[in-house]
C-alpha cells in the first residue's frame, strides 16, 4: 500500500455520556484514494469525516492527517484545516457575499493573497465547476445544484489536499444531483484525496478506490466498489443494499 | 375527424372597476355593513373631534408672547409660551448670553450624526472625525479656552444635553453589547458568567435607579478629593443600561444563525474574530436593526430621566422653563407638545433610517 495520509487508530468518540458514536475505527486513507463511505443513517459516516477537520473531537485513540495528530492544539488543528477541504450537504455559503465573495474570503483572509489574485484564482475554479456566469449573484439567487457547485469551487480555492463530502448532494432536487457529481467525478479524475459520504451509488462505482459499510459507529465491511455491490459479505450491507438498490 | 363549428360566446357584463377613488372607498370603507359601520362611527368622531382641534390649535391660538393674552375666555392653544420660552425650554440652564455655544455645539453633533448615517462617511476616518466633533463640543461647551467663559456641566441642559447623552451611550453602548452578546456565548465560562451576571444585574434594576447609584452613591465609595463629573458618570450609568438591553437584542441575532455557517468558516481555516466579523456578526445584526433600532430609540427618550438626578435635558429643561414662572404655568400642555414634536421628529428620522438600513443590508435576499 501507497503512503497513507489519514490514518485512524482505535478512535472513540461519544456524544455525550452514552452515545458511543464511533467504536474502534481503524482505517488509513493513502494519497489520491478516493473512498465512499456509506451506511444507514445515525452509523456515524458524517461523524467520522467531520473528525477529520475537527469539527468534532475523538475522546480516544490517535487520528494523523498528512502527518499532523489531531489534538486540543489550536495549531494543529489550523494546520489540518488548511489541506482538507469540506462540502456540506446544506452547501453553508455566505448568503450575504456574492458568489466571489465566498469564493476569495479565505485567500484573503486566511492565505493574505491581494485581492486581485485571489479573484482570478477564484474564477479560475469557478470555471472548473463551470458557473464562472454567476460570479457577482448572491447564494440565494442561485438553484441548489449550482450553490453546490460553488461550494466545492470555495474549497477547491485553497488547493486542499483532502477533500471530504458530507452527503453533498443529499438536499438536492433529483434533476440537479447530476450536475453536481460531474463536477465531482472530473475532480476525482485529478488526483486528490477524497472521502465522500453518500447514497449515490452510481457515482461509488464509478469513481470509487474502496467503498466502507459503516453500522452503529463500526465499519463493518470495507471493499472495492465492484466486490461490495455484487458480494457483500455482512448480513448488514446486504441488508442496507437491498434497500437502497431494491426498487 | 369532426369538424370545428364557430360558436359565440355569450356576452358577459362588463368586471366592476377596481381602480380609482370610489372603488377603493367601496372595497376598504364600506365593504360590508360591518365594516360601514366602523368607517361612519370612526368617520364620524373625527369629523366631531378634528374641527374642534385645529380650532383650538390654530384658529383660536394665542401666538404672541404675552400671558394676559392666553388668559381671556375662549383663547385656544398658548403657543405663546413657546415663544416666550422656547430659549430656556431648549438650552436649560446655559448663561442666557453664551447660547450660540450650545446652538453651535447641537449644530455640529447633529451635522456628526448624519453624515455617519451615510455611506459615504463610513471610513476608517469616521472614527477620527467622532473624536474631533466631541472634542470641539466640549470645548465649546465648557468653555475655559479661546475667551470663552468657563461653564460647568451642571448648567449644561436642554436639547444639547439630550443629544449628547443619547449619541454618546448609543454610540458606546454598541460596542459593549456586541462583546457582552458574543461572551454570553463563548466557550469559555468565566467570560459567560460575567456577561450573564452583568446582563441580569442590569436588566434586573430600573433606569431611574442606575442614575440614583452613578449620581449619589457612586461618590460615597470614592477616596476623599477623588470625583468623576456627574455628567460623565450619568452617561456611563446609562451606556451600560443601553449595552445590556441591546446585548440581548444582538444575542438573539447570533442565536438565529445556523451552525453550519460557522462550520463552512472554521474549515475555511478563519479565525475566531475572523468568523465573528466576516460571517456571524454581519448576518446577525442585520437580522436585528429593528430591535437595535427600537434600543437606539427609547435609549434617546430615556435620557429624560436624567432630570431625577440634576441635569436638565429638554424635558428638565422644560419643566424648569414653567415651574419657575407663575405667570406661565398653566400653559405646560403646549410646552409639551413643543418638545414632543423635538422628540418625534428626532425618532421617527431614526425609525425611517432603520427601514432604510434594513433595506440595503437585505439586498442579497432579493431573487
Amino acid at each position: 500500500m501507497t503512503e497513507s495520509i489519514i490514518t485512524f487508530d482505535k478512535v472513540n468518540k461519544w456524544y455525550g455520556n452514552n452515545f458511543h458514536v464511533l467504536r474502534d475505527i481503524d482505517l488509513s486513507v493513502a494519497k489520491g484514494e478516493r473512498i465512499v463511505v456509506c451506511g444507514p443513517s445515525g452509523s456515524g459516516k458524517s461523524t467520522l469525516i467531520r473528525c477529520i477537520n475537527r469539527l468534532e473531537e475523538h475522546q480516544q485513540g490517535r487520528l494523523v492527517v498528512d502527518g499532523v495528530e489531531l489534538t486540543d492544539d489550536v495549531k494543529a488543528i489550523d494546520d489540518v484545516r488548511k489541506k482538507v477541504g469540506m462540502v456540506f450537504q446544506q452547501f453553508n455559503l455566505f448568503p450575504h457575499l456574492t458568489v466571489l465573495e465566498n469564493l476569495t474570503l479565505s485567500p484573503m483572509w486566511v492565505g493574505k493573497i491581494p485581492k486581485k489574485a485571489a479573484e482570478e484564482r477564484a474564477m479560475e475554479q469557478l470555471n472548473r465547476v463551470r458557473i464562472a456566469e454567476q460570479a457577482g449573484k448572491y447564494p440565494l439567487q442561485l438553484s441548489g445544484g449550482q450553490q453546490q457547485r460553488v461550494a466545492i469551487a470555495r474549497a477547491l480555492c485553497l488547493t486542499p489536499k483532502i477533500m471530504l463530502f458530507d452527503e453533498p448532494t443529499s438536499a438536492l432536487d433529483p434533476e440537479m444531483i447530476k450536475e453536481v457529481l460531474d463536477v465531482m467525478i472530473e475532480m476525482a479524475s485529478q488526483g486528490i484525496t477524497m472521502i465522500c459520504v453518500t447514497h449515490e451509488m452510481g457515482f461509488a462505482k464509478a469513481v470509487a478506490d474502496r467503498v466502507i459499510f459503516m453500522d452503529q459507529g463500526q465499519i463493518v465491511e470495507q471493499n472495492n466498489p465492484h466486490d461490495f455491490f455484487n458480494q457483500p459479505q455482512s448480513e448488514r450491507s446486504r441488508d442496507f443494499l437491498s434497500k437502497i438498490l431494491g426498487h | 375527424m369532426q369538424a370545428q363549428v364557430f360558436q359565440p360566446i355569450a356576452a358577459r357584463p362588463a368586471p366592476i372597476k377596481t381602480d380609482g377613488l370610489l372603488a377603493w372607498i367601496r372595497l376598504n370603507l364600506l365593504g360590508d355593513w360591518k365594516t360601514a359601520l366602523a368607517t361612519l362611527l370612526l368617520g364620524g368622531l373625527l369629523l366631531w373631534l378634528i374641527p374642534q382641534l385645529v380650532s383650538w390649535a390654530l384658529l383660536r391660538a394665542v401666538w404672541v408672547p404675552i400671558a394676559d393674552a392666553c388668559r381671556v375666555d375662549g383663547a385656544g392653544a398658548c403657543w405663546g409660551v413657546v415663544a416666550e420660552k422656547y430659549r430656556l425650554i431648549i438650552f436649560g440652564r446655559y448663561p442666557f448670553e453664551e447660547q450660540w455655544r450650545p446652538l453651535v455645539a447641537t449644530l455640529l453633533m447633529v451635522g456628526l450624526i448624519i453624515a455617519s448615517c451615510m455611506r459615504a462617511f463610513w471610513k476608517p476616518w469616521l472614527g477620527l472625525l467622532w473624536l474631533a466633533v466631541l472634542a470641539t463640543f466640549f470645548t465649546i461647551m465648557w468653555g475655559g479656552v479661546w475667551g470663552l467663559s468657563r461653564v460647568d456641566t451642571d448648567r449644561w441642559g436642554g436639547l444639547p444635553l439630550t443629544i449628547l447623552l443619547a449619541s454618546l451611550s448609543v454610540a458606546m453602548a454598541f460596542p459593549i453589547a456586541l462583546l457582552v452578546a458574543l461572551g454570553r456565548r463563548s466557550g469559555l465560562p468565566a467570560i459567560r458568567s460575567i456577561c450573564t451576571i452583568y446582563v441580569e444585574l442590569i436588566r434586573g434594576v430600573p433606569l431611574i435607579s442606575v442614575l440614583f447609584m452613578a449620581s449619589f452613591m457612586f461618590p460615597l465609595f470614592m477616596p476623599q478629593g477623588f470625583s468623576i463629573d456627574v455628567l460623565i458618570r450619568v452617561l456611563a450609568g446609562i451606556t451600560l443600561f443601553a449595552a445590556a438591553y441591546m446585548a440581548e437584542v444582538i444575542r438573539g441575532g447570533l442565536q438565529a444563525i445556523p451552525k453550519g455557517q460557522v462550520e463552512a468558516a472554521a474549515t475555511l481555516g478563519l479565525s475566531y474574530w475572523q468568523t465573528q466579523r466576516k460571517i456571524v456578526l454581519p448576518q446577525a445584526l442585520a437580522m436585528v436593526v429593528p430591535g437595535i433600532m427600537n434600543n437606539f430609540i427609547s435609549t434617546f427618550k430615556d435620557t429624560s430621566l436624567v432630570t431625577i438626578v440634576s441635569l436638565y435635558e429638554l424635558t428638565g429643561a422644560m419643566g424648569l422653563a414653567l415651574n419657575s414662572d407663575a405667570d406661565w404655568r398653566p400653559f405646560k400642555i403646549e410646552g409639551y407638545l413643543f418638545i414632543a414634536m423635538i422628540y418625534f421628529a428626532f425618532c421617527f428620522s431614526m425609525s425611517r433610517y432603520s427601514h432604510w438600513v434594513e433595506k440595503q443590508v437585505n439586498q442579497s435576499k432579493l431573487r
